[in-house]
């Protein structure tokens, strides 16, 4: 290979950024810029919402049986720290190089840092407040709705940041596999060393996670303006 | 009326909270729940309430049983206030307030108005209504507490220990304001507290628990105090159990002496060792020698004949040299003076009784 990568990208002398991205955007094919920032946001909101669908069920199912929560907890942990590549070749055989492939495993990563969120959330509704509510009449899904999850929101909401953040930087793996939406930008440069699709990738997909990251601060000021007015004082 | 019939509460541990228990909090008065810690105030008061079964026996809530009725429901018609007031600390004061008027399915407008109005009644600036728990002190928390419970009026009112975790000054103001809501509202409440202090002050009876959940005995506050029962209830009082006693005594009938007031500028020759100066508009000024020696008035000590008691007539008495209290009316206008010898006549009838 000879020089290293980078020597040889930064070699290349002053980029045309501007023209690179001009005519790879939209060229109407499979891989221009357009088509794999599609794909990176199918694959990293995906995992987010599905992990967040599932890891409520299993929140409040581990929450209500405690015996429950050390075992879930401890599958999504252990496929959390399984290498991606097997996993990858573990589900081509079931899902094949498809998107699906890759959302399997962010979903388990999501959950993975939800699920312990959604029972830490629960469990931050202190005893008192939980006991007047049973004490005023609340029957247990209105008690569970109107009280135990509002405030379980502060606390859910912060791991859906670290989700969020760690998906959509994540889903550059699945090139790996050929599905790595932002992510195939830089396996490109490698065979093909060029330095503005590394830029365009890295700028894209920082620009991704602190727009989603924005969001969720955004819905964080609207839901719970109580910890707000906390922080406030 | 709350009727406890032969109740008992065994945990699941084996643990026997409550054993037995049978008594009754009648409908409009004040039953205080008092004992030491673990003697099970609390299982019996959340058994009324069904927060806990009983394991044996009834309590009937007027007649009716309340094992045969649906939770939710009952809990609706009991208010309930705890310790650290429970306050939903993701609702505005004016929503917490209104959370049981809400459950009863009032519509929205009308839940918030009388919320409003109870924040009110229960001495706080409705204004607070748009601030969260956390922006209230614990006092005020409280007082939303209570506010909370009486939303959808209901009859009765369950209290555990709910002003042990403030001041001492804000605890008195808190039991006074409990004091004037109950004059209102006659509600049929059940209050819970280790400090017998607290339960002679506020319960129309009280019933002293021992541990192992035993009621030791039931009686109103001056009976507790003049006869208890055994060598517990005995030591639960405490040793100033006589002059507090003095606090169920009234005033009303002293024998007052109006000849020992004189104005401002006396200057001497009172066949009295004390005489009050009084200022030109009734008010006392402090306690001058009849024989005009000494100079400067000294302190003086007022109570309120009829409203208040003995025991604070004779706390005014000791707060002046003199030796007497001075009475005042509403208006904080002299109106005579109780002597240390018909104080004396008043103890001495006291302890007779
Ligand atoms: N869930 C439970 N399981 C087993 N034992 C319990 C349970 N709750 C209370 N107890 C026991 O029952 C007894 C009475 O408890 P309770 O809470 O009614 O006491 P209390 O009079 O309210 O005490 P305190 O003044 O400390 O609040 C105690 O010995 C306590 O340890
Ligand atoms: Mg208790």
């Amino acid at each position: 290979m000879g020089e290293p990568l980078l020597v040889r990208l930064i070699a290349d002398g002053p980029p045309s950024l501007w023209e690179w991205i001009a005519r790879n955007w939209d060229t109407g094919r499979v891989g221009s810029i357009k088509d794999l920032l599609g794909d990176h946001l199918v694959m990293s909101l995906v995992p987010i919402v599905a992990g967040l669908v599932l890891a409520l069920p299993l929140g409040l199912a581990s929450a209500r049986w405690r015996w429950l929560y050390q075992p879930a907890a401890g599958v999504f942990n252990v496929v959390y720290a399984l290498p991606s590549l097997p996993v990858f070749m573990l589900l081509i055989s079931v899902t094949g190089l498809s998107k699906t492939t890759v959302i399997i495993p962010l979903t388990f990563y999501a959950i993975a840092v939800l699920l312990p969120a959604v029972v830490d959330g629960l469990g931050s509704v202190p005893d008192h407040v939980r006991q007047s509510a049973v004490a005023m009449g609340f029957t247990p899904l209105r008690r569970l709705v109107q009280v135990e999850l509002p405030i379980a929101v502060p606390v859910v909401l912060a791991g859906l940041r670290v989700v969020a953040v760690s998906s959509i930087s994540l889903v550059s793996v699945g090139a790996l596999i050929g599905q790595g939406g932002l992510g195939m930008l830089f396996t490109r440069a490698y065979q093909n060393p060029f330095l503005p699709p590394v830029v365009v990738g890295i700028v894209l997909i920082v620009a991704l996670a602190l727009v989603a990251d924005g969001l969720l601060v955004l819905a964080q000021r609207l839901l719970t303006p109580w910890v707000r007015a906390r922080r406030a004082s | 009326m709350i009727t406890f019939d032969a109740v008992t509460k065994r945990y699941a541990d084996g643990t026997v909270a409550v054993d037995n228990l049978s008594l009754e909090a009648p409908t409009g008065e004040i039953t205080v729940f008092v004992g030491p810690s673990g003697c099970g105030k609390t299982t019996s008061l959340r058994m009324i309430n069904r927060m806990i079964d009983a394991t044996e026996g009834r309590i009937l809530l007027d007649g009716d049983p309340v094992r045969d009725i649906d939770p939710p429901k009952l809990r609706r018609g009991i208010g309930y206030v705890i310790q650290q007031a429970g306050l939903f600390p993701h609702k505005k004061i004016v929503d917490n307030v209104a959370t049981v008027p809400l459950l009863l399915g009032w519509d929205r407008g009308k839940a918030r108005s009388r919320a409003m109005e109870l924040l009110e009644r229960v001495g706080l600036d409705p204004a607070m209504g748009e601030r969260y728990p956390f922006q209230l002190s614990g006092g005020q928390q409280q007082r939303v507490g209570v506010a909370r419970a009486l939303a959808a009026d209901p009859p009765v009112l369950l209290m555990d220990e709910p002003f042990s975790a403030v001041d001492p000054i804000v605890r008195t103001s808190l039991q006074d304001e409990l004091l004037r809501l109950q004059a209102e509202l006659n509600k049929t409440i059940v209050f819970v507290t280790h400090d017998i202090d607290e339960a002679i002050k506020l319960g129309d009876r009280v019933a002293v628990l021992r541990v192992g959940g035993r009621l030791a005995q039931l009686a109103d506050p001056k009976t507790l105090l003049s006869e208890p029962a055994d060598d517990f209830v005995r030591e639960f009082l405490g040793h100033d159990r006589g002059i507090r006693r003095l606090q169920f005594v009234g005033t009303d009938g002293l024998r007052l002496r109006t000849d020992l007031t004189v104005p401002a500028g006396f200057s001497g020759g009172s066949p009295e060792p004390w005489v009050l100066a009084v200022s030109d508009d009734g008010r006392p000024l402090g306690w001058l020698r009849g024989d005009g020696g000494g100079g400067e008035p000294e302190p003086y000590g007022t109570f309120r004949p009829g409203r208040d008691s003995m025991r604070s007539a004779l706390d005014a008495a000791l707060l002046s040299p003199s030796g007497c209290a001075v009475a005042v009316g509403a208006d904080g206008k002299v109106v005579g003076v109780a002597t240390r010898e018909v104080l004396d006549a008043a103890l001495a009838e006291a302890a007779d009784g």
